[in-house]
């Protein structure tokens, strides 16, 4: 559990949110973050744990779950294409 | 004929948060040139500037609002506010596509821009916050205002340098006067005041010196000037279709009435007197205003040897035997030379001057100089009932924006 008590942290920081708001079944719809603020969470992630998450993946993020998951796959060193086509209809990337 | 007049003001400067007391410190020749206190400017030779004093951004945005937000679109949000609630304007929601917000900034997210290519370069980062480029670009401004009001109507950034909020105000007036818009809120911001862009100006040699006196420091017009002061700060305006303002019983602090401008197509840096002289015979000329008629000109006035002795000749030329009986006055003497916010700020000043009957005066005048032989109403405030009045900004790059007001009668 602690990549995830670290990605709640980290969302609770960068969103503004009270302590206890965010759980690991949080969507990002219900904590109203929005495109943006995806991109600015994933940044956040990659700072604290050193890593790099492929745009595809980022795009697709919509839950902390998925945050969660793919980031213990990519620590553990796993293959995570298969994320950018699990998620079609997920909120688009900041547009322009 | 559609006529556009001022119906809101608001300002954030070196010299007050807000426009009252702003035009009170101005009226005292009070200066905000202070030592810089934003990042320790020992290194610099130059190390004063007009900063907003005592500024804490948390006092006026939630956090969250606050991370996508440089420095100047703080300033302009906060300016645009007071400018709004002192007009008491109220949109309903049909009226929205017709209501419009022109910001001026000469530097834009400077301060974003700084802090992420030192991050890049000194530090080595591998990344750049997500966040920069909605911070940094010109627009930003712009597009918080309209965000904040939901204005929804003709919207745009304008980038001349020290003329971009002469020119904004100009543009979003000529929008009302033809028709595109009824309301508009119309301004600049800019926040410059950075280690960078001090080392940029420092070496291009147009900055004030007087480190031990910072609040003499910026002596328009006077013999012993010797150069500019940065500051920074944001103003807008409240621009209103005369029937939209006077059917909902809005207090009108003035008429504007006429915008002139021009590019001087000669030189990058070095004024000229052409250029300057057209945009003030355009904006005389859209007023249908005499030379005779004007009473006042917040002249652009940075306190460089060149600006103020061109300006000085751009004022006889267009003038003639006039110039000498006008009141001009350079309250950048007090406020500094606020880049993209400055034509606002000036424009503050300008209107409140004549809705008051009250002329700000030129700051730390000490001697006069052959070159700058008007009256530049050295140092003390005049008690003057002004009508008509100009306001001029004259930028790097050569492109030159001027605008006359005019006080309603009755």
């Amino acid at each position: 559990m602690e990549v995830a008590d670290k990605v709640i942290e980290i969302i609770t920081r960068e969103q503004h949110l009270e302590p206890g708001k965010v759980t690991i079944d949080s969507s990002f719809e219900e904590l109203g973050i929005d495109s943006l603020d995806g991109v600015n969470i994933l940044f956040a992630v990659e700072e604290e744990f050193k890593i790099d998450i492929p745009d595809a993946v980022a795009q697709n993020m919509k839950s902390v779950r998925q945050v969660v998951d793919a980031l213990t796959r990519v620590l553990e060193g796993k293959d995570i294409s298969d994320l950018v086509a699990l998620s079609k209809g997920s909120a688009p990337a900041p547009g322009n | 004929m559609r006529r556009v007049v001022i119906t809101g003001v608001g300002l954030i400067a070196s010299t007050g948060k807000n426009a009252e007391t702003f035009f009170r410190n101005l009226l005292e020749a009070r200066s905000g040139v202070r030592r810089i206190s934003q990042f320790d400017p020992s290194p610099l030779s130059i190390q004063i500037a007009a900063e907003v004093p005592d500024y804490s951004p948390t006092d006026y945005f939630p956090a969250k609002r606050l991370d996508l937000l440089d420095r100047f679109s703080q300033f302009a949000l906060i300016a645009a506010k007071e400018a709004v609630t002192s007009s008491g304007l109220e949109v309903s929601e049909a009226e929205r596509p017709r209501f419009g917000v022109v910001i001026g900034t000469g530097m834009g997210g400077a301060g974003t821009f700084e802090t992420g290519y030192y991050n890049l370069f000194a530090q080595q980062a591998t990344r750049l916050h997500p966040f920069t480029i909605p911070k940094i670009m010109h627009n930003a401004a712009t597009s918080q205002v309209c965000m904040e009001f939901g204005a929804q109507g003709p919207s745009l950034a304008i980038a001349t340098a020290c003329s971009s909020s002469g020119h904004a105000l100009g543009e979003a007036f000529h929008f009302i006067k033809h028709g595109t818009a009824e309301v508009m809120l119309a301004g600049g911001s800019d926040a410059p005041i950075t280690y960078g862009m001090l080392r940029c100006w420092e070496s291009v040699r147009v900055l004030a010196s007087g480190n031990g006196d910072p609040r003499a420091a910026c002596r328009p017009f006077s013999a012993d000037r010797d150069g500019m002061v940065i500051g920074e700060g944001a103003g807008i305006l409240v621009l209103e279709e005369y029937e939209h303002a006077r059917k909902r019983g809005a207090k009108i602090y003035a008429e504007l009435a006429g915008y002139g401008l021009s590019s001087d197509a000669c030189h990058i840096t070095q004024p000229s007197i052409d250029g300057p002289a057209r945009a003030i015979r355009m904006a005389l000329g859209e007023a249908e205003v005499a030379p005779e008629q004007v009473d006042y000109i917040n002249a652009h006035g940075t306190g460089t040897k060149l600006n103020d002795a061109t300006e000085t000749a751009v004022i006889k030329e267009v003038f003639k035997e006039h110039a000498r009986r006008l009141f001009i006055s350079s309250t950048k003497s007090m406020h500094g030379h606020t880049m993209g916010a400055t034509g606002a700020i000036e424009m503050v000043a300008t209107v409140l001057a004549l809705d008051r009957g009250l002329i700000p005066p030129t700051a730390n005048y000490t001697a006069p100089d052959p070159e700058c032989d008007l009256d530049y109403v050295p140092n003390t405030a005049r008690e003057k009932p002004i009508r008509i009045a100009l306001s001029n900004s004259f930028a790097f790059g050569g492109l030159n924006a001027v605008l006359l007001v005019r006080r309603m009668e009755g």
